[in-house]
């Protein structure tokens, strides 16, 4: 690491620390950057393991209301609901899009872990949804078929 | 594992096949459904809206004052009864083609500029399309009324149906080629007998609309001219007799149908 | 730069169910332009939900997300004349905010 780049990153450290201290920034408000790496990974194995999420056990109480088929693979709507108690967070992947790591929803205080969302599918495949709750992960599935049609008008 | 993975096909009861056929079509209609619900078209129609009061041309007005058939500037229920004849222009209109009448007459705008891009992309709709969007909606659950007691619209009518059916192009299609028979389809697409009430209505009452296949949203006039093209017949003109006599023919076919507000398509 | 999102929110009881649509090409870096260039990567990464000032919903996404993106979101403990705010940042850095105050 070049001197003069550690240098203004312990400013900026030393910056967020001085702020956390002097109670200008609480903690919650640093919030985590874009997950480069798991939104980066080829495989769901990889996005998997990245999230530390490769052990999730399967829960019936999330549920992804999802077409079978879908006329287009560019937008695909996904509704998911977690009727885990306490689910902090909702994940959705898509096995076999090239970066199967799609989204991840945060539910704070006062939010409910239900979203709906419009993905892409780039050919039919499980749309595997993960809910974290309790501090562990659990998993649901949901096949979608994508099919062409019309004469490409 | 799974046995069914070894059946081959043909192996398949004629009844598997045809319930397949049926869950396929429900689980389309489902898909249909759920897209309609999360479209952007609202966005569209606000920078319509935009379009709509912006002065413009050599006048320097906006179409507020644009009469649609209802009166000028009146935009509720407007998309619904059209295409219909007006007396000023001598013609049978559908919506672009009274909205070009209106920026030529009224802003003053050429021909030429109003019509340099009536087609849009993904990243950018034209001003047609905004405006389409915009004035379609105000329609929404107002039965679709185009005029049929006209002379004129009676015409309309009967070119539009004669062009239906007639073959003509390097492949002497006809629209009814794709859309003459009942149960077609094209890939996963069904192809409806637009000259038939039933299949016409749900059509017409949702057009314009915006395609997620490639985010771009279409007018009736891009839909006609596109399927010419499929058909690999000449381009047709924008707002031409024969664009708004097929417009007319659907339209009035469908008629009764409850708009539904601008679509969500494939 | 970006269009303005158009939030609808509806209140049932305490919870209040909110549809974002939001004007964006969420660009995969996969598609081509016509003259057979790549259309460099371009979408929204953060989005933020926030209830009165107070973030309820944090969300990471990514170019697998449609284009012109539309969401679903409920928030509860909500009340008529709640100030909705919801902003995203996307990988250009660009940013973009609404706020509705919930009827």
């Amino acid at each position: 690491m070049q001197i003069g780049r550690r240098k203004n990153l312990k400013r900026a450290g030393a910056t967020v620390a001085a702020a956390l201290a002097a109670g200008l920034v609480r903690p919650r408000d640093v919030r985590a950057a874009w997950n480069k790496d798991a939104f980066g990974q080829k495989t769901l194995a990889d996005a998997l393991k990245s999230l530390n999420a490769a052990t999730a056990a399967d829960s019936k109480d999330i549920l992804i209301d999802a077409p079978q088929i879908a006329e287009n693979g560019a937008v695909v709507p996904v509704e998911i609901t977690s009727n885990l108690p306490a689910t902090k967070s909702i994940v959705v992947l898509i096995e076999k899009n090239p970066f199967p790591l799609a989204a991840k929803f945060d539910f704070l205080e006062g939010a409910v872990p239900f979203v709906k969302v419009n993905v892409k599918v780039g050919e039919s495949s499980n749309v595997r949804v993960l809910a974290e709750a309790g501090g562990k992960y659990y998993v649901a599935l949901k096949e979608v078929k994508v099919t062409i049609g019309g004469c490409g008008g | 594992m799974s046995f069914a993975r070894w059946i081959p096909a043909g192996l398949l009861a004629g009844a598997c096949l045809a319930a397949t056929a049926q869950d396929a079509r429900k689980e389309i209609e489902k898909y249909q459904q759920m897209i309609a619900d999360s479209s952007p078209v609202e966005l569209f129609e606000l920078e319509g809206e935009a379009l709509w009061k912006k002065r413009q041309g050599a006048k320097n007005v906006s179409l507020e004052g644009c009469d649609l058939g209802l009166g000028a500037g009146a935009l509720k229920g407007a998309y619904a009864q059209l295409p219909r004849y007006f007396s000023d222009a001598d013609r049978v209109m559908d919506l672009e083609t009274r909205l070009l009448h209106c920026m030529t007459t009224l802003q003053g705008r050429s021909r030429e500029e109003a019509t340099k891009r009536v087609f849009g992309n993904e990243d950018r709709l034209s001003e047609m399309e905004y405006l389409s969007a915009y004035i379609a909606a105000q329609s929404r659950g107002v039965p679709m009324a185009p005029g049929t007691s006209h002379p004129r619209e009676k015409a309309a009518f009967e070119l539009g149906r004669k062009t239906y059916f007639y073959r003509g192009g390097a492949w002497d299609f006809s629209c009814a080629s794709c859309h003459g028979e009942a149960g077609k389809r094209i890939r996963m697409q069904e192809l409806p007998q637009l000259f038939k009430p039933e299949y016409a209505r749900p059509v017409v009452a949702t057009w314009p609309a915006y395609r997620v296949s490639n985010s771009q949203f279409k007018t009736m006039q891009w839909r006609i001219n596109n399927c010419f093209q499929q058909m690999r017949y000449p381009e047709p003109g924008y707002a031409s007799d024969i664009t708004v006599a097929l417009a007319m023919f659907l339209t009035a076919t469908g008629a009764g149908e409850p708009y539904r507000g601008p679509g969500t398509k494939r | 730069m970006a269009d303005p999102m158009k939030i609808r929110a509806g209140l049932k009881g305490d919870v209040a169910d909110v549809r974002v649509l939001m004007n964006h090409p969420m660009e995969t870096g996969q598609r081509k332009d016509s003259s057979g260039n790549l259309i460099p990567v371009h979408f929204i990464q953060e989005i933020t939900v926030k209830l009165n000032g107070k973030s309820v919903i944090e969300a990471q996404v990514s170019q697998a997300v449609s284009r012109n993106p539309v969401f679903s979101f409920r928030v509860k403990g909500a009340k008529a004349g709640d100030r909705l705010e919801i902003s995203w940042l996307d990988n250009k850095g660009d940013r973009n905010s609404t706020e509705t105050a919930l009827a």
